[in-house]
């Protein structure tokens, strides 16, 4: 152990050494505290600022987009499953014209007026598919089931009925459907921003 | 430790390169330290679980680092760099295997750890400390299970974390913001993946690791907590110890490699090919955010927090909220207050029986999920067919259905009873089927993406939603279904599906086959053709039931000769006829007796209105111009009967489908798709 001592054991008085002031101590051992938190201060908050930047996207605008036109709908009351196709952002991506989601559309004997829901579960996201025997929605993910004008069927998973969207016939017949996407599994309807 | 001892001979060169290491590191004492741990009573089995644990963690280093090597996270890369490691790497189909496979081991011994702990007191102080750590590790343990699950961004990972992600915007407050945070936007996508990567193979491995220091070094610290009563002598850790633990991870890493090669083997017995993409973990069809996936089901080991969702049926948004967040959560918090309650014998066992109720319920959840999947599989439909029978009639009407059994309360109680044990039959069988669906379109995508030409830059999903095979029959039944049959007339069943359709059967539309039903007069009429349309008694039937039956001027060999010729049109031309047929067949369609009295074919002296040109009859290019305006002149014009215009519409205005999507159609009925060379030989 002659030739390979430590620091620690080279006989050299630690500076300032037990006589040195509190005072200087506490300086010190503040002074190091600051300038270590400073130090790290910049990677760890340009980190935290990038990591939250998803925070501050935001989805397209809910916007009327045309789904079909009206002689698409079968007036027989039955809804009929129709894919929303928009221009959508993938962060560094963009695609045209590419389906975005789906709705129900459900035409009424002899009515130029479409109710439109979304075929999205108020319960946890899934994807409601349409239970041709049972003339009813039903989410194949926990069983949530909906009338078939989407109202609750009860006991259900689902704090709420599926959502309606609203729905616009043209003059020329082309049906528009306010795309949007709301919260889910709670009872209230709120929209995501 | 001193080089020069007096008593001992001077050491060889590898003696000197390791005394050099030793005076300037002393590594010699960590080894003692890390090897001759003095084990209580002797080394034993029930302490190998935290071992085969560390070994676990470290194939997931192993095997994951090198996945990481070829893995590539964006949502037009993740899928297809998966499928190229799956099905194209040498030994890619083994590496994943055994990632995924020990990823459900890994939460196996963690059970198994947890329970020995508990059992065994083994949290008591002055281990509390490592307990919580123990609980921490688990922790993160799942939540790289969770977020693995995502990566290869194909339809099951898609959908199931889709669900979980939901249930993180519940938390109360920072729910919406959190669920944002690790989604990376408003909506799925690269930076869903790029997050989840990110936490899957950085943030959460290396918690773990430190995590993991720590949590061993406690363990060092305090020493084995030996079970009681001690009876053998104590033993050291090395080798004693260290072999049972070897054993136990080599047992650990052959059940592993079983599961993944127990369907070899069984290939291997029933004499078919093994196919080694196939092996190990599967990979489902890319991810579809505009496809529904009705077989999304989490991993198996999450299924109890799946079915315990559902245990709240009809609390509303409280039942959510309960489910996902606030019983999880006291559990939790139980787990971590166990080294306190502990202090007490009662506290003990209430430990112990909590434990053994959690898994025991997380068991009963996980088979209550499973049997309402897989329950259609052993539950004979034929049970139910009066109650099917008699909410057909009724429509499900409660008022009619009690008015049919008589208002008896009993029967009608009955009635529910089983009516409910129907509707779990038929949603075990929706679900069973969605996951036949799900393996179909699993094989298909795989299969597009072994083309020669490989994947294009926008990705494998590109190559799905231009695939006729995959596409056609959904638009089909979409757009077409409601009216026209789509089913081989010799098929089980067929006659109670062509009855229901409005429309022509077009299966095999364009080959000789359908050609010849058309002209036969037995068929012309019948729902497969005109019968359910507005043509039923219209000039084509009575050209087929009266001119054609005339073997004066129609000879059978003439009608052959038609039939040749409108296959060869469609393109369909049977290259095993005899080479003037098809001429033969061509003229008697032009001539102005015959069909061209009424249709347009090639350079005929018809005019184009009185019935559709069949020139390139059955074509796609025919197809693709009957599907986008059947009300064009050169179709049926003012005689269209109900086809609606798919292509065609008004200024302004979206037509019904777009031109891709009739082109597929097109192609799909007439059979046209990829087909591998292998297949095709």
């Amino acid at each position: 152990m002659n030739r390979h001592q430590g620091n620690a054991d080279r006989g050299q008085p630690v500076s300032g050494g037990p006589a040195a002031s509190g005072r200087r101590n506490f300086l010190a051992e503040f002074a190091a505290m600051v300038c270590g938190g400073l130090a790290f201060l910049a990677p760890v908050g340009a980190g935290v600022w990038m990591f939250l930047d998803p925070l501050r996207r935001r989805g397209a605008a809910a916007a009327f987009l045309p789904v079909t036109e009206l002689s698409g709908i079968p007036d027989d009351g039955v809804p009929r499953q129709f894919p929303v196709v928009a221009d959508r952002v993938d962060a560094w991506t963009g695609f045209a014209a590419e389906p975005i989601g789906a709705v129900y559309l459900c035409r009424q004997k002899g009515s130029q007026t479409v109710e439109a829901l979304s075929a999205t579960c108020p319960h946890a996201g899934c994807f409601v598919e349409i239970d041709k025997a049972e003339k009813c929605f039903r989410c194949p993910c926990h069983n949530s089931r909906f009338t078939i004008d989407g109202g609750i069927v009860a006991p259900s998973p689902s704090p709420r009925a599926m959502d309606g969207l609203e729905c616009q016939v043209g003059k020329n017949g082309a049906v528009a459907v306010k795309w949007q996407n709301f919260y889910t599994g709670i009872a209230e309807k709120v929209a995501r921003p | 430790m001193s080089t020069s001892h007096p008593d001992k001979p001077k050491p060889g060169l590898l003696g000197q390169l390791a005394d050099f290491f030793d005076d300037r590191t002393g590594y010699r004492a960590l080894v003692h330290e890390a090897l001759y741990e003095r084990v209580p009573g002797g080394a034993r089995w029930r302490y190998v679980w935290g071992s085969t644990l560390v070994f676990a963690f470290l194939t997931q280093v192993i095997t994951g680092l090198v996945l990481w090597s070829s893995y590539s996270a964006s949502a037009q890369t993740a899928w297809e760099s998966v499928y190229y490691i799956q099905h194209e790497m040498t030994g890619g189909w083994l590496l994943r295997g055994i990632h995924h496979v020990m990823a459900q081991a890994m939460v196996v011994l963690l059970a198994l750890h947890l329970m020995q702990v508990v059992i065994d007191g083994a949290y008591r102080a002055p281990r509390e400390v490592n307990f919580w750590l123990g609980l921490v590790l688990m922790m993160l343990v799942l939540g790289m299970a969770l977020t693995g699950y995502l990566l290869p961004w194909d339809q099951k990972g898609y959908w199931a974390t889709r669900v979980a992600t939901n249930l993180a915007g519940l938390v109360p407050l920072v729910g919406p913001s959190l669920q944002q945070l690790v989604v990376g936007g408003p909506d799925y996508g690269h930076h869903t993946l790029t997050r989840f990567f990110a936490l899957h193979a950085g943030f959460l491995p290396a918690t773990l690791v430190i995590m993991l220091v720590v949590h061993l070094s406690l363990f060092r610290k305090h020493g084995l907590h030996a079970k009681q009563p001690i009876t053998k002598p104590d033993a050291m850790f090395w080798p004693d110890q260290v072999l049972k633990d070897a054993v136990a991870m080599l047992a650990v890493m052959a059940v592993v490699l079983g599961v993944i090669l127990m369907p070899a083997l069984r290939a291997m017995l029933d004499g078919r090919p093994i196919v080694p993409g196939e092996l190990g973990a599967e990979l489902g069809a890319p991810a579809d955010p505009s496809q529904p996936y009705a077989a999304a089901r989490p991993e198996w080991y999450f299924l109890f927090l799946f079915q315990f969702l559902k245990v709240f049926e009809g609390w509303g948004a409280t039942g959510e909220f309960f489910g996902a967040i606030v019983v999880p959560g006291l559990t939790m918090a139980v787990m971590f207050l166990m080294p306190i309650l502990g202090r007490w014998n009662l506290g003990h066992r209430f430990n112990v029986a909590f434990t053994l109720a959690i898994l025991g319920g997380a068991g009963l959840l996980t088979a209550l999920a499973l049997n309402e999947d897989y329950c259609a599989r052993w539950i004979d439909p034929a049970t139910f067919a009066d109650v099917r029978e008699l909410h057909e009639k009724t429509e499900g009407d409660p008022a009619k259905i009690a008015a049919a059994l008589g208002n008896d309360p009993g029967k009608i109680a009955d009635f529910k009873k089983r009516h409910r044990k129907w509707d779990a039959y038929r949603h075990s069988q929706a679900f069973l089927d969605a996951a036949v669906q799900a393996k179909v379109d699993a094989e298909r995508s795989i299969e597009l993406a072994g083309r020669p030409e490989k994947i294009p830059p926008a990705g494998a999903l590109e190559l799905v939603r231009n695939d006729a095979l995959s596409q056609g029959p959904k638009l089909f039944a979409q757009h077409c279904a409601s009216c026209h049959a789509h089913v081989d007339p010799a098929a089980a069943g067929a006659s109670a599906l062509l009855a229901k359709a409005s429309a022509a059967n077009l299966f095999e539309f364009g080959k000789a086959a359908w050609m010849r039903g058309l002209l036969d007069p037995k068929q012309v009429a019948g729902p497969a053709y005109f019968g359910n349309t507005a043509h039923k008694e219209g000039d084509m039937v009575n050209f087929v039931t009266n001119d054609l039956t005339d073997r004066d001027t129609w000879k059978p060999a003439d009608i052959e000769a038609v039939i040749a010729a409108m296959a060869a049109e469609a393109g369909f031309a049977d290259t095993q006829a005899p080479p003037d047929l098809i001429e033969k067949g061509r003229t008697l369609i032009a001539d102005g007796e015959r069909c061209g009295g009424c249709h347009k074919f090639g350079d005929n002296d018809m005019e184009l209105g009185s019935a559709p040109d069949i020139t390139g009859w059955g074509s796609k290019e025919w197809l693709v111009g009957i599907l986008t305006d059947p009300t064009h002149e050169r179709f049926y014009g003012d005689s269209n009967d109900r086809m609606p215009s798919f292509g065609k519409a008004d200024e302004g205005a979206m037509p019904l489908l777009t031109s891709q999507q009739i082109g597929l159609i097109a192609d799909w009925l007439r059979g046209e798709w990829y087909r591998p060379a292998a297949a095709a030989h």
